[in-house]
């Protein structure tokens, strides 16, 4: 599955608030087709790489590689149209519109001065179905009456709509069930499945080697591991997620 | 790729009313609590007085109602993203001084008075709305100082006790004129051709978009309630209702007008981009504007509609009564907050239409024009309508819980 160009590549990136350096010096990089897990306790820096990815803020210094090409992402607009889509946690809906509406929200679909209903429903659906998205009754439901799995869905279902290359999701199981948890992380392997390079911020490291091809730890700013799933154990990324191992002890 | 995920259309004329009933139930009601409302108190007051169901009292009823309801339509476009607008009605104030001073004393022409009024009205939306939505001061504060500046200004136009007789015979007739029989009859039959238009049109195009259609029974079967009631109504006040020698009759003026803007005002919210985004901006400014829509603009724009109509509000007032007087406009902004709420529009803001609004004010006035038939105290009008407001507010907020709990 995996390509030989990632689909982002960050190359020494850089980012200080004030005297607080929050991120020292960081490479990541994120494969078409593969899930990779960004992992790391309160105040690592997650939050603050992904702000810079999403064009939200910029980093101090550093390289961003877009698709190989060196880019640069001044606002979430220019991060949108190279194809980079987060998923915040609070997910962004408006719970008074139902689920096309909310899937075209800021990109409708025209007939002249009129809005083409018809085909956003049409679109939404055929989305919904290609995400083998099953929970849903109708696309024409108020995500008002939708459960947070069902909205989570929506969101992720948004993002595959706006044709992103890359999807951003931040901890999207946070506050979900057991069987939501389920339904999203299935959902998440579909969407890398399907050729998206996707990342995904949690704590929930269960639901991490359950989803994720990748996982890159953060500790303090700086990269401290970046592992195949496959090749590493629970025990393992807590280390050094804790700071108590670092990846000159595999060896 | 076949499309599995319904969409509400699918199923026959016994599915379709099954999901309606569930969809009450999990707290989308709508207009349902007013419509009902309206029969009941129609029956109630046609039992306890045998006059309120009469053609005289319903032409007397339908422009009692104009004025509250074209300003509770306004109202909505506020209430939509969540704002208040208290000034709505000495803003129509404003602009009816400036169109009276304009005819009567420049001797300008009635037609491009009435257009200086609708602009300085949507103007001072405009500026209403810079300063909610550009500078953030809460719209309760900057429509509330209006609402006291604007009385001032009212005074300061027109003098104090000003009143000014309207000149204009096409502005009197809006409220005192009827339309000939067979013009009642011509508006319902094109009205009733448009709607039927509309939804084939609809249906044409999600078949060609492969989707699936409600029931075409549902369709006729609501065209024909429409066209039923609206037939009704016509001949009614076709009826001659003088009580003295020279006959009235006809459907008012003001009636075709009220629903054309009704109709205007629902083709903006519900299928166009303004009106999408509107409701978003209503449902959660912040996932509209990571959207890329433009919170500011729609909020300047909503403000100004808003004052459009309550200036066309104004115009009703002063028709009806037959002069523009420094006070109008300023008691029933309140009513018409309260109609728009009666009706169905949610003060939480992102829920509710014009014909919400529309029939809640027809409530409103039916409660006070009943209970001013039966003779009853004014007091207890007051009473009546403020417990209604507070139970429809209480069915909004307690809906809203149920639809946002529901999973």
């Amino acid at each position: 599955m995996t390509s030989q160009t990632p689909i982002v590549e960050l190359i020494g990136i850089t980012k200080s608030f004030g005297p607080v350096d929050v991120l020292k010096g960081i490479n990541f990089t994120a494969y078409a087709g593969r899930v990779t897990a960004l992992v790391g306790d309160n105040g690592a820096g997650k939050s603050t790489l992904i702000k810079g990815l999403a064009g939200v803020q910029q980093y101090d210094s550093g390289v961003v590689k877009f698709e190989g090409q060196e880019v640069s992402l001044p606002s979430a607009r220019a991060a949108a149209a190279l194809g980079i889509e987060v998923v915040y946690q609070d997910l962004a809906l408006c719970e008074n519109l139902d689920i096309v509406q909310n899937m075209f929200l800021g990109r409708e679909t025209m007939t002249g001065i009129t809005l083409n209903e018809p085909q956003m429903e049409f679109e939404a659906s055929k989305t919904l179905t290609g995400l083998s998205v099953r929970t849903v009754k109708s696309v024409r439901q108020k995500v008002a009456s939708l459960s947070g799995g069902q909205r989570q869905t929506v969101a992720i279902a948004r993002s595959v709509l706006r044709n992103a290359k890359l999807v951003i999701l931040d901890e999207p199981t946070a506050a979900l069930g057991v069987a939501q948890t389920e339904q999203v992380l299935n959902l998440v392997r579909r969407l890398a499945d399907s050729g998206v390079a996707v990342i995904i911020i949690s704590h929930n490291l269960q639901d991490v080697f359950k989803v994720a091809d990748d996982i890159a730890v953060l500790y303090l700013g700086k990269m401290v591991a970046t592992l195949k799933s496959s090749e590493t154990n629970h025990l393992d990324v807590v280390q050094y997620i804790t700071g108590s191992r670092t990846m000159g002890d595999q060896a | 790729m076949s499309v599995t995920i319904g969409s509400g259309h699918e199923g026959n004329v016994r599915q379709q009313v099954d999901a309606y009933v569930s969809r009450v139930k999990g707290g989308e009601m709508g207009a349902l609590p007013s419509v009902l409302s309206l029969f009941v108190l129609t029956i109630l007051f046609s039992v306890l007085n045998p006059y309120f169901f009469t053609q005289g009292n319903f032409a007397n009823l339908l422009t009692q109602t104009a004025t509250l309801m074209m300003l509770a339509m306004a109202l909505v476009f506020v209430i939509l993203i969540a704002e208040i607008d208290l000034s709505a009605g000495v803003t129509s104030g404003v602009a009816m001084a400036l169109f009276i001073l304009m005819t009567n004393k420049g001797g300008i022409d009635w037609r491009i008075s009435i257009l200086a009024g609708l602009v300085l009205g949507t103007a001072i939306g405009a500026m209403i709305g810079f300063f909610v939505a550009k500078v953030g001061v809460p719209s309760f504060v900057v429509t509330l100082g209006l609402f006291l500046g604007f009385q001032g200004l009212q005074l300061a136009l027109l003098g104090d006790g000003g009143l000014y007789r309207i000149e204009v015979p096409e502005i009197k007739a809006i409220m005192n004129d009827n339309l000939p029989a067979w013009m009642g009859w011509g508006f319902l039959i094109a009205a009733m051709i448009i709607m039927t238009a509309i939804n084939f049109y609809d249906r044409s195009v999600r078949t060609r978009s492969g989707l699936a259609n409600r029931p075409i029974s549902l369709m006729y079967t609501k065209l024909a309630i429409v066209a039923g009631i609206g037939a009704a109504l016509v001949a009614m006040l076709n009826l001659n209702r003088s009580t003295s020698m020279k006959e009235i009759s006809g459907v008012p003026i003001v009636v075709p007008i009220a629903i054309t803007v009704l109709f205007l005002g629902t083709l903006l919210l519900d299928r166009t981009l303004f009106g999408r985004h509107l409701y978003a901006v209503g449902g959660n400014p912040e996932a509209a504007r990571r959207s890329g829509i433009k919170v500011v603009k729609i909020r300047i724009i909503a403000f100004m509609l808003c004052s459009f109509l309550a200036v066309i509000s104004g115009i009703f007032n002063a028709s009806r009564i037959g002069a523009v007087e420094a006070t109008a406009g300023k008691s029933i902004v309140l009513s018409g907050v309260a109609a728009a709420v009666v009706g169905g529009v949610s003060l939480f803001g992102g829920r509710g239409r014009l014909i919400h609004a529309a029939v809640g004010a027809l409530v409103i006035a039916i409660i006070d024009n009943g209970l001013g038939l039966l003779g009853l105290p004014a007091g207890i009008n007051f009473l009546v309508t403020g417990g209604v407001l507070i139970l429809a507010a209480t069915v909004d907020a307690v809906s809203r819980k149920r639809s946002s709990t529901a999973s």
